[in-house]
């Protein structure tokens, strides 16, 4: 499978998993979708019969919240049945909203952010001193970057040299209320990491020719000065599916039936790579219900549009259309 | 206490290449040795117990055994979630290690003093949680702790606790230690306030009492066998712990207690009465200010006993 057809799974996957069990989080299962299917098709040693193989390369999904989209990995995988991917949220199902190691292929339960980068750590630091030679991928938020034990981890890689761990951002530029500029300033995120001594990468995370070129780098600069490497992958938060992009709404919001789920299905069929089958909806919606004047679309939902303070008047405000592709630009 | 785990774990370490010590940047001094001697099982992660103790989960699950170690509270209440994800739900071989049990470091003041540590990882399922009362239960703990697979915590005094054990037979984890036999009392105690404990013994023997003691290495799995015999046997059982009384020690007891059939005995529990410490002072002077030390013990299970006379 190429990485553009499992990424094209992991959406329409999130679609259906979401849409049936009302779970949320499809704007980070979205905009992360890129990021796993690239690991998993072009960047990482794994065998799904031997989910445990020592050989293997380490993956966390620290940004737990987004499960949905390594679930759809790991079944398309091999891992185990695409089937079983219905019951994400359900009484008995193995398929938390957030990551469980109760689960082939999961290396590392997560949920509560700030942790999977130190846990990778670890990981690394184990295998450095046992000389071996997997590495270790670790995808984080950016607001999940808010926690400071990222930045404890941040500094413990740094100084250890392990080069055999690769962290990457998913650069949403959003969180749960807002956009995370507006939430705590993080940028100049680059520098930030490059400040903690990190091979920086940054690279437009919806690009599969980029990111693969983004862990080529990770590889090379790491072999040359015994640094790990983050990928800062700048992406859109519910990246193809346009009228989800750039809207907080779809943070904690799933496709409803009627215009909601029409329309996602169909966009995501006007962008089907060639040698993919939908197995849920394979001819698409025929007459797919269609939003009206009154439906909620490109409207701005995060809490500082409607917030209005005194103090402190310094403060400054980004935003990006809703609904629109549209990068982050100053307003305030 | 805290030397003898040092000895203790080195030996083991120099035996299981497996056994890493992961240090939040404590233990200057102490931990020497260990740096000296095996350098390559050794790692100061910094003052970042957050990041140490994910870490310590990350390098178990690749095959390793990670004591982690710092004082007070700071490697249990500031990276507690971590603990509780991270290292108990993975079912990690990470082993927690405070230096600081309660009062130990007295002066430091009430950050420092860990007294609500052993309720709040006993609370967390698949921690087993460990508090040894003297030097040689110190060392027997941290071979056991060594050894079981899993989450544990190890909560340690400091320096200048006796030997009262003459030797430990038979060690193992969830099994409480008989020190005396006696009668109508029984005295259980964990952790480092032992020493109290068996001034507290002495002093009641020379008025002509025979208290029953045990001590409760283990605080979980608790010993229930122990608890119900004990709760038929004797008319009061007394906990002694340098820890709030609030679902510790007493409190692990009292629940065996409270849910058995055929109880004859009536529970005292000594700790810290849901307080925090305020004042200034080192260990020994605060014991005696929260009525913690052999004397004061000795007094409230005196007074306990002659009013039960009275009553019959």
């Amino acid at each position: 499978m190429t990485s553009e057809q499992l990424a094209w799974k992991i959406r329409r996957h999130g679609i259906e998993m979401t849409h049936i069990s009302g779970g949320g989080h499809i704007g980070s299962v979205l905009s992360v979708a890129d990021i796993i299917a690239v690991l998993y098709t072009d960047v990482m040693k794994w065998k799904p019969d031997a989910p445990k193989w020592e050989g293997r390369d380490r993956f966390i999904l620290s940004k737990g919240h987004a499960g949905a989209a390594i679930y759809a990995a790991l079944a398309e995988s091999g891992f185990f049945a695409i089937e079983e991917l219905k019951t994400h949220y359900a009484d008995g199902s193995r398929l938390s909203g957030h990551v469980s190691h109760h689960l082939p292929g999961v290396d590392f339960s997560t949920g509560s952010l700030g942790h999977g980068l130190s846990a990778g750590v670890g990981m690394a630091y184990a295998a450095r001193k046992d000389r071996k030679n997997h590495k270790v991928y670790v995808v984080l938020g950016d607001g999940e970057c808010n926690e400071g034990s990222v930045w404890e981890a941040a500094l413990f890689a740094n100084h250890f040299r392990l080069n055999n761990l690769v962290a990457v951002v998913d650069h949403n530029h959003m969180q749960s209320l807002d956009f995370t500029e507006n939430t705590l300033e993080i940028e100049d995120f680059a520098a930030k990491w490059r400040a903690f001594g990190w091979n920086t990468i940054e690279v437009n995370g919806n690009s599969h020719d980029e990111l693969k070129r983004a862990f080529l780098e990770a590889e090379r600069s790491g072999l040359e000065n015994h640094k790990p490497a983050v990928v800062i992958a700048d992406t859109i938060k519910g990246y193809g599916i346009r009228f989800m992009e750039n809207d907080i709404l779809w943070h904690y919001r799933f496709p409803h039936d009627g215009w909601e789920y029409d329309m996602a299905v169909t966009k995501l069929h006007q962008c089907m790579p060639e040698g993919v089958r939908d197995p849920y909806t394979p001819d698409g919606i025929l007459n797919p219900v269609r939003p009206t004047e009154s439906d909620d679309i490109g409207n701005d939902h995060t809490f500082s549009f409607s917030w209005k303070p005194e103090y402190p008047e310094q403060m400054r405000r980004v935003e990006a259309g809703a609904g629109t592709r549209e990068r982050v630009r100053l307003c305030r | 206490m805290r030397d003898a785990f040092v000895r203790t774990l080195m030996e083991l370490a120099k035996e299981d290449k497996k056994i890493e010590l992961v240090t939040g940047d404590l233990g200057f001094g102490v931990l020497k040795p260990f740096w000296e001697q095996l350098p390559d099982q050794f790692t100061n992660a910094g003052i970042a117990e957050q990041n140490m103790t994910s870490l310590a989960a990350g390098m178990a699950l690749e095959g390793k055994t990670v004591f982690t170690y710092s004082i007070g509270n700071f490697p249990t209440l500031r990276c507690l979630e971590q603990i509780r994800n991270d290292c108990a739900y993975h079912r990690a071989n990470v082993k927690i290690v405070c230096v600081g049990g309660g009062f130990v470091y007295g002066s430091l003041g009430m950050s420092h003093q860990a007294t609500e540590d052993l309720a709040v990882m006993r609370a967390l399922p698949d921690v087993v949680v460990m508090a040894p009362g003297d030097l040689v239960e110190a060392e027997e703990c941290t071979k056991a702790i060594a050894r079981y697979q899993g989450t544990g915590y190890l909560r340690l005094g400091r320096g200048g606790e006796r030997r009262i054990h003459k030797r430990l037979d038979g060690f193992e984890i969830g099994k409480a230690v008989k020190v005396h036999d006696g009668e109508r009392v029984v005295i259980f105690s964990t952790g480092a306030i032992f020493d109290e404990v068996a001034d507290a013994y002495e002093m009641l023997v020379k008025k002509g009492y025979r208290p029953a003691v045990y001590t409760f290495p283990t605080v979980k799995p608790i010993d229930t066998q122990i608890i119900e015999q004990c709760s038929k046997a004797y008319e009061w059982i007394v906990t002694v712990e340098e820890h709030n009384v609030v679902a510790g020690f007493g409190s692990a007891v009292a629940e065996i207690m409270a849910e058995m059939n055929g109880r004859a005995a009536r529970l005292m529990r000594i700790g810290l009465q849901d307080e925090y410490n305020i004042l200034v002072g080192n260990q020994k002077y605060l014991r005696g200010q929260y009525k913690l030390d052999g004397k004061s013990i000795a007094n409230e299970i005196e007074k306990n006993l002659s009013c039960v006379e009275r009553e019959y």
